[in-house]
């Protein structure tokens, strides 16, 4: 079960990183510098996430490895996150129709963790439940803003939507591990989430005066087997570089 | 006319009578227009070196080697963010928007620190800008907390509260890696010798080329020369480079017992010149980063405002 | 679009409660479209660090401040009624009458 508990970890704890990772590229580039402080809130918000769950990951595992040796040392195919958080900024439309995307999974899921039968893991959840809210009024209110906005804005927004919108079906994957833990009352079971987070995106994507894609393909999975796109590469490879180069050193 | 040139004298002597007696100016207060733009000149140009300063240390976020020091990194060019934002905010005061700024940045018309032209070239970087930038800047700064401007005051002391953190942080890393062996320290070393000249230069010329000083150093809005503040860093970090066995690049450099300070050689004025004229090693890239970042975010902007409109009608029509 | 006449947003001033009973102070200043953006851009700006509890924000344009040559008639006017400050009851604080039940 333990071990069934870990992987369970590190698929929250990896979502919450790379989302994290890709929010601080952003910092000192955006739009408005009011908004360079908003996203390294969130961003920051993320990654100090990741971290506890990281913590809470690496001492169940009890195999001496510390939240960086999992976070440096650790190839893409060993990565667990979603497919939706790796995917790159793009422009602002981009940016904030994925956080929105996740955001509004997030609030259900971490609302759900406060009481997982793991007691650190729903420790984590309350704090992090209380971030994700924030996170979700920043995005959603963006989004309508962008949505309703100009004409290019609009445009840009639904071109974001179209590209995103066949990540989102990953997001409702339950396998056994996820099965499994939510018997034990430790995990919830994220196809449980699906109804209502469809509810709450069309309610803000149709008042945002855009539309929902047609679903339907079902290739864009694999994140949580670490079957990943090939941006994620990439971006670990960025995130290791000095880590990797210089084992012997401590930061 | 005569009349009102009169007036203004004595407006201009109670003015400078009311710094004299250690009174702060505030927006509404009337002040000499060469006040007015010496301080735009100068709270726009500091405001311009936070955001331009975020640039080099941006450069490592994605890069930074622990989870500690990516989310401690972030949080400080985030800080920066905050700072450029008070400054531009205390710039506004006094007649002259945020946009204007900016555009006066974009131009290349305005100067901003002459640092943020140089390149960072490895992790102990963020170490080095924050012991020696960030210490440079709060000797400067805590002494300009003290200035006539009000509002500029007052950013400054939130800022150098700030600015403190940043040092410490620093200096940290500067600390972790020359404890950690001798690769650490060959990192630290590296990384210094390129920014011990860069950082001297920050204190701007020497007092004798220096062509606004006296009228600045009148007004309170200078309140020490850049030669002496240069030197109270140079004996400050000294002896913090000697204590972590680091070589200092200048051969000239030599204690003197009588002042009880070090004496460096010359800065390469030639350099320093360049950089401040925009031929830096990175004058081009900072300004197209933020070139690109206010272009690229203006159908946002133009979004944002628009929505605003339209919510505006909405609510009138309803009622 | 409003009277912006470049590319610039609204200006909005901000006032931070940092405890129960605490007044609201100004904090600063920051741009934004419209409220929901400003209080969130406030938010993100100015209690990022050290307790907040509660915020306003409110349109620059909209606060009325006193100038300077209004400070004679505005101001000094205080100093000749006594009777406004406390200092002025202070015999009474001492007197019989308030020691008594």
């Amino acid at each position: 079960m333990n071990e069934k508990t870990f992987e369970y970890l590190l698929r929250l704890a990896d979502d919450r990183l790379i989302l994290g990772h890709r929010l601080s590229e952003l910092c000192a580039h955006a739009p408005i510098l009011e908004e360079d402080i908003a996203l390294a809130n969130i961003g920051l918000d993320c990654i100090g996430q990741a971290k506890f769950l990281y913590e809470v990951a690496a001492e169940l595992e009890g195999k001496n490895r510390t939240p960086d040796d999992i976070v440096y040392f650790r190839e893409a195919i060993a990565y667990k996150n979603l497919l939706l958080v790796e995917q790159p900024n793009g422009d602002f439309a981009q940016t904030i129709v994925r956080q929105f995307l996740y955001d509004s999974f997030g609030i259900l899921l971490f609302d759900k963790l406060q009481n997982s039968s793991f007691v650190p893991l729903a420790g984590i959840a309350q704090k992090a439940v209380k971030e994700i809210r924030y996170h979700y009024r920043h995005s959603s209110q963006w989004l309508l803003r962008l949505g309703d906005g100009t004409e290019e804005s609009h445009q840009r927004t639904q071109e974001a939507l179209n590209n995103l919108w066949k990540f989102t079906d990953e997001i409702f994957l339950s396998d056994e591990t996820e099965n499994l833990l939510t018997e034990e009352g430790i995990a919830v079971r994220s196809s449980s989430l699906k109804e209502e987070w469809l509810k709450i995106v069309t309610e803000l994507i149709t008042k945002a005066t855009l539309s929902i894609p047609e679903s339907g393909v079902k290739v864009y999975k694999g994140g949580r087997e670490g079957k990943h796109s090939e941006h994620l590469g990439h971006l670990l490879a960025e995130m290791q570089i000095v880590a990797r180069s210089y084992p012997e050193i401590q930061w | 006319m005569i009349e009102k040139s009169e007036n203004i004298a004595s407006l201009e002597e109670q003015f400078n009578q009311r710094i004299a007696n250690g009174e702060t100016i505030e927006p509404n207060d009337w002040m000499p227009e060469k006040y007015r733009k010496q301080l735009v000149r100068l709270i726009s140009q500091h405001a311009h070196s936070e955001i331009i300063g975020m640039l080099p240390e941006g450069n490592w976020i994605t890069r930074a080697p622990s989870l500690r020091r990516k989310l401690a990194l972030l949080a400080k060019v985030q800080d920066e963010a905050g700072h450029g934002h008070y400054l531009y905010s205390s710039a506004e005061t006094l007649g002259t928007s945020r946009e204007e700024m900016f555009d006066q940045l974009h131009e290349g018309k305005a100067k901003y620190s002459s640092i943020f032209n140089y390149p960072t070239l490895s992790w102990a970087d963020m170490g080095m800008i924050g012991w020696l930038v960030d210490g440079a800047a709060i000797i400067n700064q805590t002494t300009m907390a003290k200035c006539s401007y009000g509002p500029y005051s007052r950013a400054l002391i939130r800022i150098c509260k700030e600015e403190n953190f940043h040092k410490k942080q620093g200096m940290e890393i500067i600390a972790t890696l020359i404890a950690s062996g001798e690769k650490g320290k060959a990192m630290v070393q590296e990384s210094f010798t390129r920014f011990w000249w860069p950082t001297l230069m920050m204190f701007g010329p020497h007092d004798s080329n220096s062509p606004n000083s006296a009228d600045m150093m009148k007004w309170k809005i200078k309140l020490k020369s850049n030669d002496e503040l240069r030197q109270r860093f140079i004996d400050m970090t000294v002896d913090q480079a000697l204590a972590w066995e680091l070589r200092i690049p200048d051969d000239k450099l030599k204690f003197n017992e009588t002042t009880r300070s070090w004496e460096t050689g010359e800065i390469d004025w030639e350099e320093f010149n360049a950089v401040i004229n925009g031929s830096g090693p990175c004058n081009h890239e900072r300004l197209e980063a933020r070139r690109n970042a206010h272009d690229n975010g203006k159908w946002v902007r133009d979004a944002a405002r628009a929505f605003e409109e339209k919510q505006r009608l909405k609510n009138k029509s309803a009622a | 679009m409003s009277e912006s006449k470049n590319d610039q947003l609204d200006l909005w001033e901000v006032f931070i409660q940092e405890s129960d009973n605490s007044p609201h102070q100004h904090a600063g200043s920051i741009r934004a479209a419209d409220a929901e953006t400003a209080i969130q851009n406030a938010r993100d700006v100015f209690a990022r660090r050290g307790k907040t509890k509660n915020m306003w924000v409110v349109k620059s344009e909209h606060i009325i401040a006193t100038k300077p040559e209004d400070i004679p008639s505005f101001f000094d006017q205080a100093s000749d009624k006594v009777y406004r400050h406390p200092q002025f009851y202070k015999h009474t604080l001492d007197d019989e009458l308030w020691k008594k039940p």
